[in-house]
Parts: structure tokens; sequence; C-alpha cells
């Protein structure tokens, strides 16, 4: 197991060395380039921002100063926020999304979870129905209505909560975008484990359970469920990358200062090392997530070996 | 006992209210609609960043509650008769915000800072008046050879390439604002941190996360310091306007700098006088591709200018948050006349018949359409102005396309002088002078989107400059210059901007003013 851990953590090396190549002539691509806005420059003020960032290097040599830099832990400085490096902008930004997607993630898995296993033992029954009917709409509302909506209710009118911002980390700041990232995802796991659930319910050794008169609950939770796991788990790895490296609308909407706003926003600026950094995190995400649910694949399914 | 027992309970609580409301600190949540891009005055251009650095450092001179120009570090300033070079004297026992006395060689330091290539500061331009200084940027002469000495400790000189009239305004923006030299030289790039920020206006750096806020307290140190009322501010960035409107709403913040104005009327209806609108120093306008076919042709370029409704797109299209536009310039410079196109008192229905007339001439008509090509950068109202010009355009048959870009797409193609017909663009003022607007569209501007090169507006702004030492003489001259953009339609106005600010109640001294500037030591909060 240890062995393949460290084989797949070999062949990452190649995959981000490729992305990276790919995202930073890609971003070069785009017209227009960090310095253009409303306020033009002369040619003299550009030629020395050009030459401060080194800009002014052709490609190339811009590209292999960037790995070389990139291989030293270095992101480089960002284009439009100079006061800060793009490494200190993650610092001070992935915490809060890993904070807010963690929580979303953990509440979407659990509620989720409970969800689908009532709505897949009363198959068409009332609370079938409510699941589904919930998960749907759950799933259909975008986050950009939900968060809107949980404004006006609980903190505009009900004025239980604040309506924005961090406050450093303060429990009531935090419950906005947990929940608004939560819902859609709730529903989401509630639908994978409720369609798993019955078709695990349906298999033979389940059966054979219920003939050896096992209790209903033991044979949910020891029998059913372990098979049952397998699509959320593979579902959670992508689900967890996304939620972690932080949502752009959430994190507009609730003002908090989280790194998911960098994917867009950097690349509408043309910041390009913090679009070079994000990428890197997200593929780095991407890249360990995926291991980890095809690590939990062994620990859920005995049939599952990679030796 | 019950009754006693309450009463000795309220008076306690009172005594509590009163005492903590005695010593509570005085917060102002400022929000600001963006991050700035930098607290290093010399690598700053937004009004975002202006706004917290005028807090922060103090220049030479500064902006009142009104934005009119007064006193800052210098206390007062002589200029000379030719007007071309200005001695300031330096408050005595001015300091830094770490007990540094606040000297002239600070300012020789930071002007050079300014102007050093190696800085690639984005506002070097706003000194080219002082002597050499475009040479230095440019890499062509000496730091030393800066037109600004230290006299003494106290008394700094700057001598000007030519008299400026708009100096003393110019110097109340943020890139001219000193910089603490021992703490740049020791720390680097970290000089600018939390901490580590050694700055000399009425407030310090406490805390700064992006994209959450930024955390200002009182300088105790500041010349004026018992006359600051506010002893914390904290900017948020509101990118979203609609939460902003929530978080004011629900107190948790005390104004913000914009608005849905989409929802104009409802906020009005909703917040009264806490809406706050009024004209701005700024013009919402279209480039023209002067040196391509048929544009060249300054005849049918006024054609396009008359048949635009501008009444239409500032109430319908902007809700009233902007002001109909016939000039390059703004009203509300103090002094100056801007030259108002000719035909902005006729009729609308006047105008197209005018225009019509004209495109007939031209030889277009539903056999030979004219086709217009209208570039924007990605933003609702820039494409529902566009749309409405093509609604407008239509009855003359001139059949309107649009492209819409990227802001950064958008500007990077205007600046590589690529292809277009007509191309929005905006232009806020830097410094209370019709030199601001005018200069965007002389031949050598990186700004110039429309290649406007007309020898007479050379002259003209020439001539303007070089009499400097006459204020009156001098706009009556720069009037004269945009009389002859105007009329040539070097670029076409649309629309003069408007500030829109919700203001708390509770905020006093926040003044509306034509540059939207509100310094936080002339507010209070009650």
């Amino acid at each position: 197991m240890l062995r393949y851990v460290f084989r797949r953590l070999l062949t990452a090396i190649p995959t981000l060395f490729v992305i990276v190549t790919i995202s930073f002539f890609l971003i070069r691509v785009a017209p227009g380039g960090p310095f253009n806005q409303e306020k033009g420059l002369n040619p003299v003020i550009k030629a020395n921002l050009d030459r401060q960032f080194g800009l002014d290097e052709p490609l190339w040599m811009q590209y292999l100063n960037y790995l070389n830099n990139l291989l030293h832990g270095d992101f480089g400085p960002s284009y439009n926020l100079p006061d800060f490096t793009v490494k200190e902008l993650f610092e001070v930004g992935l915490p809060v999304s890993i904070q807010i997607g963690a929580s979303a993630l953990i509440l979407a898995l659990v509620i989720g979870s409970a969800l689908g296993i009532i709505a897949a033992l009363r198959q068409n029954k009332g609370a079938d129905y409510a699941v589904i009917a919930t998960a749907t709409a759950g799933s259909t509302v975008p986050t950009f209505v939900i968060a809107p909506v949980y404004q006006l209710i609980f903190a505009t009118t009900l004025a239980l909560v604040p309506v924005a911002g961090w406050a450093g980390g303060a429990f009531a700041n935090k419950i906005g975008p947990i929940v608004t990232l939560a819902l859609p995802q709730i529903a989401i796991v509630a639908r994978l484990m409720r369609g798993s659930m019955i078709e695990a319910l349906r298999s033979h050794h389940i059966r054979t359970a219920r003939a050896l008169g096992l209790s209903d609950w033991s044979i949910i939770i020891k029998h059913a469920l372990r098979g049952a796991l397998l699509p959320i788990v593979s579902y959670s790895g992508p689900a967890a990358a996304a939620l972690l490296t932080g949502s752009i609308i959430v994190e507009s909407i609730f003002a908090i200062p989280g790194v998911g706003r960098y994917f867009v926003e950097a690349a509408l600026n043309r910041d390009y090392t913090l679009v070079m950094g994000t990428v890197v995190v997200i593929a780095i995400f991407t890249i360990v997530f995926n291991l980890i649910v095809d690590i939990l694949y062994a620990v859920v399914d005995p049939r599952v070996r990679y030796d | 006992m019950k009754k006693s027992l309450r009463s000795l309970l309220l008076a306690t609580a009172l005594v509590t209210v009163s005492y903590s409301a005695a010593f509570a600190e005085m917060i102002y949540n400022r929000g600001n609609s963006a991050d700035p891009e930098s607290l290093d005055p010399h690598k700053t251009s937004t009004v975002y960043e202006a706004h917290i650095l005028r807090d922060l450092f103090s220049g030479l001179v500064m902006q009142d509650a009104k934005a009119d120009v007064i006193p800052g570090a210098a206390e007062s300033w002589k200029m000379s008769d030719d007007g071309t070079v200005y001695t300031f004297s330096l408050r005595k026992g001015a300091t830094w915000s770490n007990g540094d006395p606040v000297t002239a060689d600070d300012f020789v330091y930071s002007f050079r800072r300014l102007e050093d290539p190696a800085t690639a500061a984005e506002y070097a331009s706003m000194l080219y008046v002082v002597k050499n200084a475009q040479e230095i940027n440019e890499g062509k002469a000496k730091l030393e050879e800066l037109g600004v000495k230290a006299v003494d400790a106290n008394t700094l000189e700057i001598t000007l390439k030519s008299p400026t009239p708009y100096f003393l305004e110019m110097l109340t923006h943020q890139a001219n604002y000193p910089v603490h030299k021992a703490s740049i030289e020791k720390l680097g790039a970290d000089w600018i941190k939390p901490g580590n920020l050694v700055s000399n206006g009425a407030y310090t750096l406490a805390e700064f996360v992006p994209n959450d806020h930024i955390k200002l307290v009182k300088n105790p140190k500041y010349y004026e310091a018992d006359q600051v009322k506010v002893d914390v501010v904290n900017y948020f960035p509101t990118e979203d306007r609609s939460t902003a409107i929530k978080r004011f709403e629900a107190g948790e913040l005390d104004s913000n700098d914009d608005m849905p104005l989409e929802q104009l009327a409802d906020l009005k209806a909703k917040f009264g006088d806490q809406v706050r609108i009024g004209p701005y120093l700024g013009t919402y306008y279209y480039a023209v591709k002067l040196d391509k076919e048929p544009w060249s042709n300054p005849k049918l370029r006024r054609a396009i200018s008359m048949a635009i409704d501008r009444d239409f797109l500032a109430e319908k299209v902007w809700g009233n948050s902007m002001l109909p536009g016939y000039s390059m310039v703004p009203p509300g410079i103090a002094g100056y006349e801007p030259a108002i196109a000719d035909y902005a008192e006729m009729s609308q229905i006047d105008r197209e018949d005018e225009a019509k007339k004209i495109l007939t001439e031209l030889g277009y008509g539903p056999d030979k359409p004219l086709k217009l090509e209208i570039r924007y950068n990605t933003s609702e109202n820039h494409k529902n102005t566009a749309v409405a010009i093509q609604e407008q355009l239509k009855p003359l048959g001139v059949e309107v396309t649009m492209v819409n870009t990227d802001t950064k797409t958008h500007y990077g193609h205007l600046e590589q002088k690529g292809d277009f017909d007509y191309a929005r663009a905006g232009w806020i003022a830097d410094y209370k002078d019709p030199e601001t607007f005018l200069g965007i569209s002389r031949k050598a501007s990186g700004n110039n989107y429309s290649d406007f090169n007309n020898p007479k507006y050379e002259e003209l702004m020439d001539k303007a400059a070089a009499a400097g030492g006459d204020p009156a003489e001098r706009s009556k001259i720069l009037s004269e210059a945009e009389r002859v953009l105007v009329d040539d339609l070097g670029n076409m106005p649309l629309l003069y901007y408007s500030y829109h600010n919700l203001v708390s109640p509770k905020l006093k001294g926040y003044e509306d003013n034509v540059m939207d500037v509100h310094p936080t030591r002339f507010i209070s909060k009650e």
C-alpha cells in the first residue's frame, strides 16, 4: 500500500509539470496584460513596470525563471497586489477557504448520507418523496440565490447573524457561508446515498443476513452501508478539492477572505503569478484527494487491493 | 425589597453604560468598493487606495472635507514671481508615527523614489511637471538632478519646468505623499506591512487582511491629533454591492462608496437622504478611430454624436446616476468654463434631422448603410449604453454592432492601437484642474486612444501651459483648446459621472464634493 502511495505521488510530478506549462502559456495568450486599465500608462512607465516584473524578457526565459522559482517554493509577487507575494495571499486565504469548505463537506456527508439512508429505507413513501423533493430543490437553487435570501431572512430581518464579513473567523460569520456551500452538496449526497443504498439492500448478502435474522439496524450499518458508501467516496474526492479551494460566489457575497475569488479575479486581472499559484494549489488538492479516494476504496471495499 | 433591588440594578447599569460611553472608542466602519492595490504611495493608482492613503499619510498639502487645498506637512509656501519655484516651509515639530522628525530630506527622498525607474511607479507622471522628473523616469537623467532640494531641514524647494497653476492640486494626489526612508532601507518590500509601516498622517496601519479589512488607528503623534475624532477606521472591501447595502442597513457599515445603481429609485425610497448623489469630476466617453475611414471625416463624427440622446442614457440607462455630457471637462472646476458642444441645446428631434441630413449628404442611405462597431469592457451598464445607442442610431440607417471584452483585453487593445470604430472609455480627475481631462487627448499621451493629433489643439495647450502665471488667461486658452477638441469630436463625450455614496446620519463631517474626497480626520460619529 505504501509503495502504491509513493508511486502515485511520483507520477503527480510530471502531471503538475504539464499543468504548469500549459497554464503558463495559456494565460499569456489572453490579450491585454496586468497593467492595462482604464487609465492608460505612458510607454516609459509601462516599460519600467515590465522591467520590474521581468515581463520584458522573452517568454521562454520568463517560463524558465518561473519554473526555477517554483522549484524553490517561490510563487513570485502578485502583480495586482504588489504588497503581497502569492504565497502570502494563500497563507491568509487558504485556511479560511479550508475551514468553510471542510465544514460544508462534513455537514454534507453526514446530513446527506442520513437523509439518503432514510429515503432508501422508506422507498416510495412520504419520507422518500420529501427527501427527493428537497434534494432536487437543493441542487437546482444556485448559491447566488441561497446566500442573499439567507442574508435577508437571518441578518437583515431577524438580526440573528451578521450580513457578511469574517470578523476574524467568528462563528456567527461562518454559518452563512457554510450553509450556503453545504446545501447543494447535501442534496447531491442524499441522492447518491439513496440510490446506492437501495441497490445495496437488494443484494444477495443482505438477503442472506435478513434470512439469518439479524436486526435491521445491524444489517444497515454493518453490511449495507459499506457497499453503499462507494459512490459517495468517489464523489467526495473531487468535491473536497473544489470545496476546500473556495467558491468565488460565496466568498464575495459573504465578504470572506478566502482564495476561491483568486481563480476568477486573477485571470481577469491578468495577474499571471497569482493565476499560476491558484492553478498549482488546485492541481495539488485534486491530485491529493483523488489519491485519498483511491486509498479509501481499499478500506471500504475488501475486493480492492493495491499490491 | 424587590423594587429597590431592581432600581439598584438599573442604576448600576446606567452608570456602566455612561461610563463605557465616555471611554468607548469611536469606530468608523467604512465600505470601500475594492481593496487597495498597494499601500505604498508610489505604487498606487486607484481611488480605493487614495481614501486609505489620505488617512495614513500627509503630503505637503492636503484636502479638507470639501476637497479644497489646505496645508499638510508644509505649513506655508511661497511661489516665485515667474511661477516656477515653490518654497515650502515644513511644520516644525511634526513627526512620523515612530517619532522621527518629518524633514525636507524625506520629501527629496520620496520624490526621487517616485521618479526612479526602478520603483516603476504607475503615477510617476504626476510629478513630470517638476524639472528633470520625466528625464529621470525615462532613465535619461540622474536622481540627484531632480528639481527638488532641501534648503534646510524645514525648507523644501521645488523647481518646475514651467509655471503650473495646478501644481498644489497635483500635490494632493497620493503618489506625492512622503515615505519613511529609514524603514524602506531597513525592511525593503516589507516596510508596508502592518507593524512596520511608519506614516505621518492622522492614522497608522494596524491590520491588513486582504479581501477582509484594513484597520487604521489614530496616530497620537499626528500634528493635529487633538482634532481627530474617530479612533479606529476599518475599511471593508465591498465588491458585492448588494451585500454592501444589506450591511449598511444592518449597521455593519457606516458608509459605502457605491450602490447597485439599477436599484437607485428603490434605494432612494428606502434610505432617503442617506443616498448621496452629486456631480463628480469624471467623463464617460467614446474614443473614435480617427485615422480610419470613414471616421476620419469630422462631419460624420458630428452626425453620430448629434443623434445620440444623452438625456435618455443618463435617465433610463443609468437611472440618473450620470448626467448628460457634451464636453470633455465636466462642470465643477472653479474658474473654468467647459466648451459645451454647440448642439447641446438643440432639441433631440432637430439634432436627428440634422444628423440625417449630414448622412444623406455623405451618401449614406438604405442602399449604402453606415456600419459602426462599438467596443466596450464588461459591465452591464456599458452594455446597456451601447445597446441604447444602437437603437438610437437605427432610424438613421446606421447599423451598430458590438464587441464586448473584459477590461484588460479592452484597454490592451486600445493601448496597442488595435482596430475599432468607437470604443468606450472613462476618465476620473486626478486633481481639480481642466488639464487632467484635456491632457489625455494630447498627441503624446498614453491615454489618447483616438490618436487625436490636431496642431491647433497642441498649440493652444502649449500656450495655456505658458500662460501658467495668469490663471484667468490660462483658463480661457484651455477652454479654447477644449472647443477645438469638442468641435472636432476627437473624442465623443457622452456622460458626466456622479458620486454615489450611502452615508449614515450618524456620521458628521462627511461633506459632498466633486472630488468625492472624504478624509476620516474631519469625520466624527455619534
